[in-house]
């Protein structure tokens, strides 16, 4: 594959569209800013997985209609997802940061039983008080996180596989074969887990402005942009001068608290907590936020590519059944989309480094 | 598996004359690995006065089929995190393994050896896609075996549903339980298990193929450079893991005597907690198997006498997983101590100059790294 | 740097041994020997139900400790956190190391856990399965809450009076390999296609919820956005009955898909009342767990050998007899519905 020259840069580039991605990769000032924003988020990775999104739901629609038609099939398509939308966007904010963070199923479910233990043992306590509290005890799981990674210098897979044990361990001795039961908590609480607000449900709006605020917050703030550059090249952002430790604790103590609230409204959405509550839901995040364009190495990635993806695991998930796969394979539909999602991502990035140093050369050339 | 230069502790003896100069029994005791046969031999000694019924012929009978499994799969484990990658997928294929058993038995009529045959050359294959990706694309490990782990394990339960083969002929299902002769307390899966031992420790500590895998560990590029074949090392490895934890699959359904796609999960976790336990690091470049061995064995006791004590799961599941939380910080938190103790240490500065350019750069010194 | 590293791990090392070493030299008494317990005064019992955290089993367990309690002994539960088959085999094990005088087990599946049972019947402990069996060669005796005929009848005759006679109903079930539910969907299935007064009703689907609540609820879902036609659900587990209901209630299909199965009355009250539920069937499992502790005692102090035909007393249930299989009939199942329910707490 050439780089194009300057010349052919200058006509070209309106109708060929591969020259178009060449300029957009060398010289995107060239083109008008309304052209180049249209055409970075055509060609983004969200669009490319809204798009599957879409299909599949579209496909499985086509099947049947109570997929989507019936007066529980849309409420199901987004409330359902709510729960590993959050888990993913707090994943996401660990992952750009180049660790990883595997104990979050076990807080989830530590944090849904203590909802419903809050309920249980103190009738009256106002909703808003428990929600509060699970995002502080989810925050505080995730501090113990951050301090172990930030200050033990040890890979973070390491250390959440062993707060996966040790947090899954205790949840079931505090909880021992007790469960929560949906007659310990108020019936407003569980109701949440079903109302809607104009045909959208309560708990997704809650995970959309949850996602909307970190996203807002990783994209223009200036701790945000810290993250990214952690990730990126955590060496460089040592010597540049970067708070790295503080933002590291930082990215653990909202991915915990993220994780809390999910337990909150895991509590609200099924009413009962059993001893193996968000058990796996770890490697669904880790998988959503892979599928939704974030890179397992770091650096790169949003928490919108990330939520997509969340949406398209748990729909992919529902809309087996219905096209008459036996929802057996949906585990292996999922490993099957992380796989093909890292692969492309490499072949990506290749193609593109590719083309870069084939442009520096090609300038040398003329220089 | 890499974490930033910067930041990593310090790795593993640099091989310099002063390392060598200490008297054999101080570099033979001072190491991890005896820590941790030490700590394997007290808490024996300990269950073996307090724990009632540790004691009787059952427990190291029990103790022994029970981390088989582990056992096998940790042999190739160390490898693969000697060189700085990791195999989370070793479980999965552990549960793909156990359901083609159950499906050729059943369904196709095969004899149980033929099937394992069949298991084993799958698991081989699994193990090879994970290498072609790691090795060959130059994918990270973590993502790619966490994308197989859910692909093998989707496969597993595809095949089978949750249902479960359990219909085995007894002459199979009894040998995976014998005993090495009629009254003694070890069954015979450690005879296959001895073997692989020491196929792995000849390849590990004794052959250039092992000599590669540290240095591939240590620094894969210089590595390269010194004519190690980094890609063909990375790739036999995961080959290795996906062959073993097939064989261990098959022991698992006839011990069992049931295949089930759910089988085994989370093993992994306990592998690479083992491994982690036994010394071995996760930075790479630095480890032993005797260390892993011992390792194993020390879950397994610990997991054994606590469930005698009357002891649940969840209590087992949280000593494990400090354990491996403690294990792993040590090493960095041991560095913190001597530097303090030794004068040198805090402050940004210090962190970012490698301490053995430090040391260079002073003059000599007659402390060794 | 390494030196004082590997001098600290050593000397720590060597410490933890020396004092560990001294220790168990001082305590050097004979803890008691492997196997071959029972036969004192108290016998020990150890309850293994299908999983922990079940309200089933919780009340099962409970009627054991009151049966424990009245015999004098100790009943100790152990159990998985999931129902499956290998889960159960470690704590049989454990079972036969520590030598108990008898051992109550609800099986995940008639025969993979055979071989660790006959193993632990090898060491003297007596097997005893309630709720759900395993292969006659690998127990002793096993407790039947009632028979598979019946249970399964009970179910088909509520929910064909409940869908009108006719219409497409499918199953929710527990483990795909549970002996019981297995055995009474056989039974449901055999009644469906011989029985004339079923014959406008049609199985399309049967699901399983593994017991887990969280998995019942989402199958739950799945079953009615794939059979849109769908009149009737049938639940033979507490568990799946529960999370079921809970969905039905918060959907638009309440009262228009009929769920019925077994439950217990504590969990599907709220159910009963506001009209999802009409009417469910059980029997008393704290029942269940009382009769399997005495027959385990009785078992394990020698009274009875399990043969068809011994009579044993279990306490305030009266007096029981063997049946030829090898099983003893607990009862015949209980129905449920709005009037009586507030009768009953457990």
């Amino acid at each position: 594959m050439n780089a194009p020259s300057e010349s052919s840069l200058r006509s070209g580039s309106d109708r060929d569209p591969e020259k178009l991605s060449d300029t957009l990769l060398l010289e995107p000032s060239r083109i008008s800013p309304t052209r180049r924003a249209l055409s970075v988020v055509l060609r983004s990775r969200e669009i490319a997985v809204g798009a599957v999104l879409v299909a599949v739901v579209v496909l499985t629609t086509l099947k049947s209609d109570a997929f989507l038609f019936s007066g529980n099939g849309w409420r199901d398509l987004l409330l359902t997802p709510s729960i590993l939308l959050l888990l993913a966007v707090g994943q996401t904010v660990v992952i750009i940061t180049r660790n990883v963070d595997l104990s979050v199923g076990s807080i989830l479910g530590l944090t849904a039983y203590l909802t419903g233990t809050l309920f249980a043992d103190n009738p009256g306590i106002p909703i808003i008080v428990v929600f509060l509290a699970g995002f502080a005890f989810g925050a505080v799981l995730g501090l113990v996180n951050g301090v172990l990674v930030a200050f033990g210098k040890v890979p973070a897979l390491v250390i959440t596989l062993g707060t996966l044990y040790i947090y899954r361990g205790a949840f079931l001795t505090w909880a021992d074969s007790d469960r929560i039961n949906p007659s310990d908590m108020p019936g407003a609480f569980l109701d949440l887990g079903t109302k809607s607000i104009l045909s959208i449900p309560v708990l997704t709006i809650i995970a959309l402005v949850v996602l909307a605020v970190v996203g807002y917050y990783l994209y223009s703030n200036r701790g945000g942009r810290e993250l990214y550059a952690i990730g990126s090249d955590p060496d460089a952002a040592v010597l540049y001068g970067l708070p790295v430790r503080r933002r590291v604790l930082a990215a653990f103590v909202l991915c915990g608290a993220l994780a809390g609230l999910a337990g909150v409204l895991y509590t609200a959405r099924y009413g009962t907590v059993s001893s193996n509550a968000g058990s796996g839901m770890e490697l669904q995040a880790v998988g959503a936020a892979v599928i939704g364009g974030v890179a397992i190495f770091g650096g790169s990635g949003t928490v919108w590519g990330a939520a997509i993806g969340a949406f398209l695991l748990v729909t992919i998930n529902r809309a087996l059944p219905v096209v008459g796969i036996s929802d057996f394979w949906q585990r292996a539909v999922v490993g099957g989309l992380i796989i093909a999602a890292i692969v492309l991502d490499r072949v990506l990035s290749a193609r593109e480094e590719r083309r870069l140093v084939a442009a520096r050369d090609e300038m040398r050339k003329q220089a | 598996m890499s974490a930033p230069v910067l930041s990593r502790p310090e790795k593993g003896a640099a091989r310099t004359y002063p390392a060598y100069s200490r008297p054999l029994w101080r570099r033979v005791l001072l190491t991890r690995e005896f820590a941790v046969i030490a700590l394997l031999v007290a808490v024996v000694l300990y269950a073996n006065g307090n724990v009632e019924n540790f004691d009787g012929p059952l427990t190291m009978y029990y103790l022994f089929l029970d981390m088989a499994p582990i056992l096998l799969i940790a042999l190739p484990m160390t490898l693969v995190i000697i060189t700085g990658e990791i195999d989370l997928s070793v479980a999965s294929v552990v549960g793909l393994s156990s359901v083609l058993v159950g499906l050729l038995h059943q369904d196709a009529g095969m004899s149980i050896p033929a099937a394992a045959v069949v298991a084993i050359i799958a698991g081989a294959a699994c193990g090879a896609f994970n290498g072609f990706l790691v090795a060959y694309v130059g994918l990270p490990s973590l993502a790619v075996t966490i994308g197989t782990l859910a692909l093998y394990r989707g496969i597993a339960v595809g095949l089978l549903g949750t249902k479960a083969v359990t219909d085995f002929p007894e002459k199979w299902t009894d040998l995976a339980k014998e005993r090495l002769t009629e009254e003694s307390s070890y069954p015979m899966i450690l005879v296959p298990f001895i073997l692989l031992a020491v196929v792995f420790t000849l390849l590990l500590h004794f052959s250039s193929f092992g000599r590669g895998i540290f240095e591939v560990g240590l620094n894969s590029e210089a590595a390269h450079f010194s004519g190690v074949n980094v890609a063909r090392t990375k790739f036999l490895l995961f080959v290795l893991a996906g062959a073993v934890s097939a064989f261990a699959g098959i022991y698992y359904t006839l011990r069992f005597g049931s295949a089930r796609g759910d089988n085994a999960t989370g093993l992994e976790l306990q592998v690479i907690a083992a491994v982690l336990l036994g010394g071995v690091s996760i930075f790479g470049g630095r480890g032993a198997l005797h260390g892993v061995i011992a390792g194993v064995l020390l879950i397994g006791v610990l997991n054994s006498a606590m469930r005698l004590e009357g002891y649940t799961v969840n209590v087992i599941n949280i000593v494990i997983g400090a354990l491996l939380v403690l294990s792993v910080i040590s090493t960095s938190f041991l560095a913190w101590v001597s530097a303090l103790v030794s004068g040198r240490g805090g402050g940004r500065l210090s962190q970012l100059v490698p301490r053995g350019r430090r040391r260079t750069a002073a003059g000599s010194s007659t402390e060794e790294r | 740097m390494k030196l004082h590293k590997r001098r600290l791990a050593g000397l720590a090392a060597l410490t933890l041994v020396a004092s560990m070493g001294l220790s168990a030299c001082g305590s050097d008494d004979d803890s008691g020997d492997g196997g071959g317990g029972g036969g004192d005064d108290a016998v020990s019992i150890t309850m293994l139900p299908k999983n922990l955290g079940n309200p089933y089993f919780d009340t099962s367990t409970a009627g054991a400790e009151t049966a424990a309690e009245e015999l004098g002994t100790s009943v100790e539960e152990v159990g998985p956190d999931a129902a499956s088959p290998d889960a159960q085999v470690p704590f049989i094990n454990t079972a036969a190391q520590q030598g108990v005088g008898a051992l109550i087990v609800s099986a995940n599946d008639p025969t993979a856990i055979c071989d660790a049972l006959n193993e632990a019947r090898d060491t003297g402990t007596k097997v005893v399965t309630f709720d759900s069996d395993t292969d006659p060669e690998c127990r002793d005796l096993f407790i039947n809450q009632a028979t598979a005929e019946g249970i399964a009848a009970v179910q088909l005759e509520m929910i064909a009076e409940q869908i009108g006679g006719s219409g497409e109903i499918a199953i929710l079930s527990a483990a795909a390999n549970a002996t019981n539910q297995n055995a009474w969907i056989e039974m449901m299935e055999a009644e469906l296609s011989s029985n004339p007064d079923y014959a406008d009703m049609e199985l399309v689907d049967t699901v399983y919820g593994d017991d887990d609540d969280q998995k019942s609820f989402d199958q739950t879902a799945a079953l009615l956005s794939s059979h849109p036609n769908l009149k009737g659900i049938i639940s033979p587990t507490t568990v799946g009955i529960a999370a079921a209901a809970r969905y039905l209630s918060d959907s638009d299909k309440k009262g228009k898909v009929m769920l019925t199965g077994l439950g217990t009355p504590n969990q599907m009250r709220e159910y009963v009342k506001d009209g999802t539920v009409t009417a469910f069937a059980l029997w008393n499992p704290e029942d269940l767990g009382y009769l399997a502790t005495y027959a385990a005692n009785a078992l394990a102090s020698e009274e009875i050998t399990g043969e068809p035909g011994d009579t044993f007393e279990a306490g305030e249930l009266g007096e029981y007899t063997v049946e030829d299989d090898g099983s003893v009939l607990l009862g015949d199942p209980f129905v449920f519905d709005a009037d009586n329910i507030d009768d009953f707490d457990f």
